[in-house]
């Protein structure tokens, strides 16, 4: 009861504030936009037909009462809440009249599948590595992979995905450059390997990054972990090593590593943005891509919103795990 | 009995380079020991005069920068003489538990803090003797029984147990397979006066069980003077004096000693005590002659250039002090 | 200050290389002071399309461009933007987080919240969204101030939790005990451990910032005219460099990235070594042994280098 009142409420509530925060602030900043959707979709629709100006009028009316945009900043936001507690995120701006909900839904599982895969590939191989790479810190094979890691590091994802969009995409041409799949969707295995063969440079260009930083940290925490009276005494007690990588050092490194495989997860809404425009990768961040340059709200505020919970949530369960990963925290 | 382990002239120095600046700490200079089958054998001086370096290479748990480069270290079991810079780590392996033993400083970071204790008793039972997970447990509630300390401490994580019983704990973890030779680094420094009498008893019974060996390091002259049968006064890296624990509390040669001895509290008198001035030399740059002639109210000409040797000033009492030595030359002349 | 680089150059090889990167970046940027062209200046001024030759050494682009020369105004404009950028990102959160960890309580509170909430704002979409919006202003200073607003949060946690945990140190417990007023102990006791710590902060707030100065570009959010070494690329990319077989054009301004942040991030890896206070025991302390085992600094696991 008390562990409720002092460590399971407080966090509750910080997760509600930081929903209602996040989202109050992506409602905000597109408004201030120059730009006018209603004016880009007219825009849009006069551009190769000349309308009656008196029928545009009336079109801008109903387009601004359509997309919430009537009345004040105040008005909008609370109609806004409104409607988003009863699950209603409206339709799109740029493809009218389709609902925010169904474009979300048709991005949402390439980005999932894409982002699942890879971290967790990234983050077991780069977990497994950094482990062992900081636990035999002095062999020759560790030093070589850190050297390397060291260079792939730095290098922002962008460069990454350009470079294998370039070596492997444009000049090989092994691998296909633009889309998700080929033919119909349907569950043969024809049709996923397809999906494969089109994710595959996508995935590596994350997962090459995310390697690298795992590891990276992996092996810091490792380091550190192994410095630990605990772990030296295990080795002196000559404990075997795989159970002293496992339980002794592996396990103590686990609390913020699994911090950021939680937070990993709950990004994957935020969509692997760069990589899915590069490789034009129908996901949510390719959506949300689209959504900007057409100053989409509906849509911006509908993948915000998620990728807002997304994240919120992981660090609630986080939080809330905490005490079920390390035994010390029980107690306190 | 014999000797159980035996270091002849050993010298260990940390030699570290970093950044250009090579240093060189005499952490372990020239010391000579033989410790008996069965006896407690403690070792004291001031933080900072070797003593943890000296286990560490006892127990032959020691990697670089810490290195031996000179001397040797001797071990008398099963009836076999094994000089440890011969062994190979398949051998050194093999004698850790079952025969040499490591009692660590009692702290908080000895226990690993997301294993419980039995866990922890299964993965160090279970690196030495081939046994299930549940025999290991009945094993170790054996054990804890016999030492009186409560069972449901086998279900508890480091962080739930007290400072003085985790230490137990840690001292049950460190003789469960009954080992002949017992190591203890500060087994009771950090834990409270009235905690300490239980551990300190503790390791009497443990040591009187099977008669093992233990060689006890600790800054604190009580502990030795509850426990130990000899003790050996290390200053500077240097072994200084040596005897039987009556003869070192009731009648020390060395000027180190006496100042060691007369800093201990004691019940009977309210003078005030007296602090060694000064403070221990740096290893990197020990001072020349007799290491302690810095400090030392006797010191002569002599003592600042001339090395003083280990003699024995009377049976089985050795001293390394010059001034010792001329008294004693003046009475037999 | 000197013979800390010294020994650092004469024995980190990450150091040595990092700073040798960095030094061809530097004599880079002097070179654009010489150019023979005026900056800005630089299209339509030689023939289109030339591979690399004895006068051009990089080739031109698409534009007319000397690629060579272009790089030098490149690495510069990059390098003022992520400055910029760098001093507003690690300005707010060097100030933020080191008065919430003096500070504490409901300032504390309340700035940990607003930095909570702000690192939950999907970053990326968010600075895409701003920069969509003010595509037709962005100039270079905008562009740093804009990536810098974003690049407060995490290191104001960062520093907090320094403060923090510098909070808990005996030699803490002691100057107060002392007598020593706060802002003495701050300046006396603190700084010499925040500062080294600053610095390899800094650096990796230049790895972050080309970074995202390159994306932003990529996309096209920059101010597209003045040449930045995301613009080069966007122009590649803009005129199919990799298609047309005029590899050149892309590839110098990818292999300028990536050698930029590897000497950045190379650098940081050296220092953030050399003042490991694993290493830092070594070389400053008097005496090892026994002393080393007691006021061991790995104890208080501090993973603050990791980057």
């Amino acid at each position: 009861m008390n562990l409720l009142r002092t460590y399971i409420l407080p966090r509750i509530l910080q997760w509600a504030l930081v929903i209602f925060v996040g989202i109050s602030a992506t409602f905000l900043i597109p408004r201030l936009s120059p730009r006018n959707p209603v004016d880009e979709m007219i825009g849009r629709m006069t551009a190769f037909a000349s309308i009656d100006p008196h029928a545009v009028v009336s079109m801008r009316e109903s387009a601004t009462a359509l997309f919430g945009l009537d009345g004040t900043l105040l008005e909008q936001y609370g109609r806004f809440w409104g409607r988003l507690l009863q699950g209603d995120l409206g339709v799109s701006f740029g493809n009218f009249p389709r609902k925010v909900s169904d474009i979300i839904a048709a991005g949402l599982p390439w980005s999932v599948g894409l982002l699942t895969t890879t971290i967790i590939i990234s983050w077991t191989i780069g977990v497994f590595l950094g482990a062992l790479a900081g636990y035999f810190h002095d062999r020759r094979w560790s030093q070589f992979l850190e050297r390397f890691v060291v260079v792939v590091y730095p290098v922002p994802y962008l460069i990454t995905a350009l470079v294998l969009f370039i070596i492997f995409g444009a000049w090989l041409q092994i691998f296909p450059i633009m889309g998700g799949s080929r033919g119909e969707p349907a569950l043969t295995w024809k049709y996923i390997s397809t999906v494969l063969y089109f994710g595959f440079l996508p995935a590596l260009s994350v997962i090459i990054g995310a390697i690298a930083f795992r590891f990276i940290m992996a092996k810091a925490l490792t380091t550190t972990e192994i410095a630990n009276d605990y772990v030296q005494y295990a080795e002196l007690a000559a404990v075997p090593k795989r159970k002293i990588i496992l339980f002794y050092v592996a396990r103590n490194t686990m609390l913020p590593q699994v911090t950021d495989l939680a937070l990993a997860f709950g990004a994957i809404f935020e969509g692997a943005l760069i990589t899915e425009i590069l490789f034009a990768y129908p996901g949510l961040g390719f959506v949300l891509y689209n959504a900007i340059y057409n100053a989409d709200y509906n849509i911006i505020m509908g993948i915000a919103l998620l990728s807002i919970v997304g994240v919120a949530t992981a660090m609630l369960i986080i939080d809330l795990l905490y005490p079920v990963l390390d035994p010390r925290v029980r107690l306190r | 009995m014999g000797a159980i382990i035996e270091t002849n002239n050993l010298r260990a120095y940390y030699i570290t380079k970093a950044y250009g600046v090579e240093r060189t700490v005499k952490a372990v200079d020239d010391i000579t020991l033989r410790i008996q089958e069965g006896e407690v054998y403690g070792i004291a001086g001031e933080s900072g005069c070797g003593k943890s370096t000296l286990l560490r290479i006892l127990l032959g748990a020691y990697q670089p920068p810490l290195t031996v480069v000179g001397g040797e270290v001797i071990y008398h079991l099963d009836g076999e003489e094994m000089n440890a810079a011969d062994m190979t780590e398949e051998q050194q392996r093999d004698l850790k538990w079952r025969t040499i033993s490591y009692i660590p400083q009692g702290s908080m970071h000895v226990l690993n803090p997301v294993r419980r204790i039995r866990d922890t008793f299964h993965d160090f039972i279970s690196a030495h003797r081939d046994v299930t997970k549940k025999e290991s447990f009945q094993l170790t509630a054996e054990y804890l029984r016999d030492l009186g300390l409560p069972e449901k401490v086998m279900a508890s994580y480091p962080h739930q147990l007290s400072g003085g019983m985790r230490q137990r704990v840690t001292i049950a973890l460190a003789t469960i397979l009954w080992p002949k030779l017992i190591f203890a680094d500060e087994p009771t420094t950090a834990l409270d006066v009235v905690v300490q009498r239980g551990v300190i008893q503790m390791l009497k019974d443990v040591q009187q069980k099977e008669g093992s060996t233990l060689v006890l390091i600790t800054h604190d002259i009580g502990v030795h003077a509850n426990l130990a049968d000899r003790i050996g006064i290390l200053y500077a890296g240097k072994l200084v004096e040596e005897s039987d624990t009556g003869t070192i509390l009731e009648n020390p040669r060395h000027p180190y000693t006496r100042f060691l001895i007369e800093s201990l509290p004691s019940l009977d008198s309210r003078e005030e005590r007296l602090a060694i001035p000064g403070r221990p030399p740096a290893l990197d740059r020990p001072p020349s002659g007799c290491r302690f002639h810095e400090r030392c109210p006797l010191a002569k000409e002599i003592c600042k250039t001339v090395e003083p040797q280990l003699i024995e000033i009377e049976p089985k009492h050795f001293t390394a002090c010059h001034v010792v030595e001329e008294e004693l030359n003046r009475v037999a002349v | 200050m000197f013979t800390t680089i010294r020994d650092l150059i004469k024995f980190s090889p990450s150091f040595r290389f990092g700073s040798l990167i960095l030094l061809a970046v530097a004599v880079m940027i002097a070179l654009s002071f010489l150019s023979p062209y005026e900056a800005g200046k630089l299209r339509r001024k030689v023939k289109r399309n030339q591979p690399p030759s004895a006068t051009f050494v990089f080739g031109t682009t698409s534009q007319g461009e000397d690629v060579f020369w272009s790089t030098t105004f490149a690495i510069r404009n990059t390098l003022t933007i992520s400055l910029i950028a760098v001093a507003i990102g690690r300005g707010i959160g060097v100030m933020l987080g080191m008065l919430s960890g003096y500070f504490g309580g409901i300032f504390d509170r309340v700035a940990q919240s607003a930095v909570e909430s702000f690192i939950v704002i999907p970053r990326l979409p968010l600075v895409i969204l701003i920069a969509s919006i003010l595509r037709g202003s962005m100039t270079m200073y905008s562009l740093g101030i804009l990536i810098g607003l974003f690049d407060w949060a995490h290191p104001s946690k960062r520093y907090r939790s320094q403060v923090l945990s510098l909070r808990e140190r005996d030699f803490t417990h002691t100057a107060v005990f002392s007598g020593m007023s706060t802002v003495r102990i701050v300046i006396r006791e603190h700084l010499p451990f925040i500062i080294p710590y600053m610095l390899a902060d800094v650096i990796s707030g230049f790895l972050f910032s080309i970074g995202f100065e390159v994306t932003l570009s990529y996309l096209g959010l920059a101010d597209l005219d003045s040449p930045t070494v995301g613009t080069m690329i966007y122009w590649a990319t803009y005129y199919q460099s990799v298609f047309a077989g005029r590899a050149w054009v892309i590839i110098v301004p990818i292999v300028t990235v990536v050698l930029m942040v590897l000497g950045f991030y190379l650098m940081s890896v050296g220092l953030g070594e050399y003042l490991d206070p694993r290493k830092r025991l070594v070389r400053l302390s008097a005496d090892a042994g026994d002393e080393a085992a007691d006021d061991d600094p790995r104890k208080d696991k501090d993973d603050a280098w990791a980057p």
